[in-house]
């Protein structure tokens, strides 16, 4: 067990270094609303979060992590362009695996700048790889914004585009749609069967719960397009596949795109706003040659990330979770914000285990 | 001390898992009247035998208050977090057969897999405005089974009992329960998901690793074992 005192002094002198840069320090509660978190992360939180309830203010949720509740608040009050840190506890719940924490501390920052979103990624990415430099971690990066631009430019109806990008985040699902879709995975008996029928309602049984025919019919008149839609072609499953296959330092992963994108001009602006990302990292001392890109990095467990993500691992270490993580999340804001939107992207570092590794100091 | 062997106080189950042992030469039995949860062991020295509800056998198992136990896997793996750590399984006994499923209205012509499920379940999200509804009991195996296969935009609604029922009470859009024969679930216009066989559970010996056993114990155990044929 590490010590608290040591974390707390740890978290401090994290929290400090980032108000030096001109973060403003913000507290949250504890106790937070749940139902705002279970509509945004769906089913998965509740797995992942302490719940407890009470007669006035229903379910609540013991702080999973900072990012909602202080984008909730600059939301309501905040000026722009902002740049905020906090640090504090979070919870998880842990039902597998003993050996991982349920509880430890976080510091964050957050910054919300909607002029120049690519000097605003690297500006929070070197703020955390300069305060964990002494630790010597590697830096993983990744952009999510890239598939997602490929995903849209794909030759094939919006339906499928709007399937595929909302699995971004579930590569196996992801996986068994494109196979569907490029006509590689045969469909499955009961589906041909039912597009078969003359009337598909035909000795269905009763109706029952609240789904009714009309959205039973709407679905079998969609899954009829689908069946009549062209497979999408081998070259843009390929297309898809090099895009998720980019594994290599940031400069030659930027190569490999640009190549890329002269077969797929449609990812050209998300190419340029990576490589633009990468000007600004430079420009803050960052040596993007030593730096790792890999295109399918955060698609499976940094769900509300929609572009640039990072992550910062102790090699020798390979049983610790990353040391920080973050990157940019303008979809959540979308979401939380109900149709307004702002830019932004954060990253949290875990002060329990700086210490672990031997601390800043 | 003695070995600790906890059995399902009630029902098929009782009979059965004393049929089971009886059939190898243990009787096991309840003492006294039917409301009182005492029981007998004959045929083996050092035994105790402990009646509980089936759904408390795994959680005495775990804190090693019992050292052997009989009840479903599906309840082990439900209340078990690393269940294998916990406990070993010594013997399926061959009754108590039950399959945890996914099941929907039978008049959901268009669903009939996980995929369908799932693109049934986005399109539902965008109609009423919140996350299809699943009831269970069996929240953890049901997330992590959806969660594997990549099935998004739905939510757990917990029930404890008639859980068939809450699809015609709207309560639950789809449901996720035990079923032996799916009787039940036809008689309430359900049906299973061609892929949506969560688990195979039946009625399992298991012991508990970490239970504490003097050397008495040890050798009560390793008795009791040879007469199972399980050593």
């Amino acid at each position: 067990m590490t010590d608290r005192a040591a974390i707390r002094a740890e978290a401090a002198r994290l929290r400090a270094l980032f108000e030096a840069e001109g973060a403003r320090p913000v507290e949250t509660a504890v106790l937070q609303p749940a139902e705002v978190l279970l509509d945004l992360y769906g089913e998965d939180i509740r797995a992942r979060a302490y719940i407890t309830s009470d007669a006035l203010r229903g379910e609540q949720m013991l702080r999973p992590d900072f990012t909602v509740p202080v984008v909730q608040m600059h939301m309501e009050h905040g000026a722009e362009p902002a740049c905020y840190t906090y640090s504090g506890e979070v919870f998880r719940r842990q039902e597998d695996d003993p050996d991982r924490a349920n509880e430890y501390m976080q510091v964050g920052v957050e910054l919300f700048d909607r002029t120049a979103p690519e000097a605003a990624d690297a500006r929070v990415f070197a703020l955390i790889y300069n305060a964990l430099q002494p630790l010597g971690l590697r830096a993983a990066t990744g952009d999510i914004g890239i598939l997602m631009a490929a995903v849209d430019a794909l030759r094939t109806t919006e339906r499928r585009k709007r399937a595929l990008a909302r699995h971004i985040w579930r590569p196996r699902r992801f996986r068994a749609l494109m196979e569907r879709y490029s006509g590689r995975a045969k469909t499955p008996e009961s589906r041909a069967a039912l597009l078969a029928k003359p009337d598909p309602m035909a000795g269905a049984g009763p109706m029952i719960g609240l789904r009714s025919e009309a959205e039973i019919l709407s679905r079998i008149k969609a899954l009829k397009e689908d069946a009549a839609t062209d497979p999408i072609s081998e070259n843009e499953v390929a297309l898809i596949d090099a895009i998720l296959g980019v594994r290599e330092t940031s400069d030659n992963a930027l190569e490999q795109l640009r190549d890329i994108a002269v077969d797929m001009p449609a990812i050209q602006p998300a190419v340029d706003r990576l490589a633009w990302r990468l000007e600004a990292l430079e420009a803050r001392g960052i040596e993007i040659e030593n730096l790792d890109f890999e295109a399918s990095y955060g698609r499976t467990n940094m769900e509300y990330y929609d572009g640039f993500v990072f992550g910062f691992y102790a090699e020798n270490r390979p049983d610790l979770p990353p040391v920080a993580t973050g990157g940019r999340y303008d979809a959540l804001t979308r979401q939380l914000g109900q149709g307004r939107e702002i830019p932004a992207v954060g990253g949290v570092v875990r002060p329990g285990l700086v210490v672990d590794l031997g601390g800043l100091s | 001390m003695s070995l600790k062997l906890g059995v399902p106080s009630k029902g098929r189950l009782m009979e059965k898992t004393f049929d089971w042992f009886g059939d190898r030469g243990i009787e096991l039995g309840r003492a006294g009247s039917d409301r009182e949860y005492a029981g007998y062991v004959q045929g083996i020295d050092n035994v105790e035998l402990v009646l509980l509800s089936a759904g408390e056998i795994p959680r005495e198992l775990a804190a090693g208050r019992i050292h052997l136990g009989v009840t479903g896997t599906d309840l082990v793996r439900e209340k078990l977090g690393q269940w294998d750590r916990v406990v070993e399984e010594l013997a399926p006994l061959g009754f108590g057969q039950a399959d945890l499923v996914l099941a929907v209205p039978t008049v959901w012509v268009d669903v009939n897999t996980l995929d369908d499920l799932d693109a049934a379940a986005a399109a539902f999200r965008l109609t009423h405005g919140f996350r299809m509804r699943i009831a269970t009991k069996y929240h953890r195996q049901v997330r992590e089974f959806l969660r594997d296969n990549g099935v998004a935009d739905y939510q757990l609604v917990d029930s404890q009992g008639a859980t068939e029922g809450t699809v015609k009470n709207e309560t639950a859009e789809a449901i996720a329960d035990i079923t032996s024969t799916g009787d039940t679930l036809r008689a309430n216009h359900l049906k299973i998901l061609e892929d949506g066989l969560i688990l195979r559970s039946q009625a399992t010996l298991f012991r508990a690793r970490r239970a504490a056993m003097e050397e008495a114990d040890r050798t009560t155990l390793r008795t009791l074992l040879a007469k199972l044929a399980l050593d």
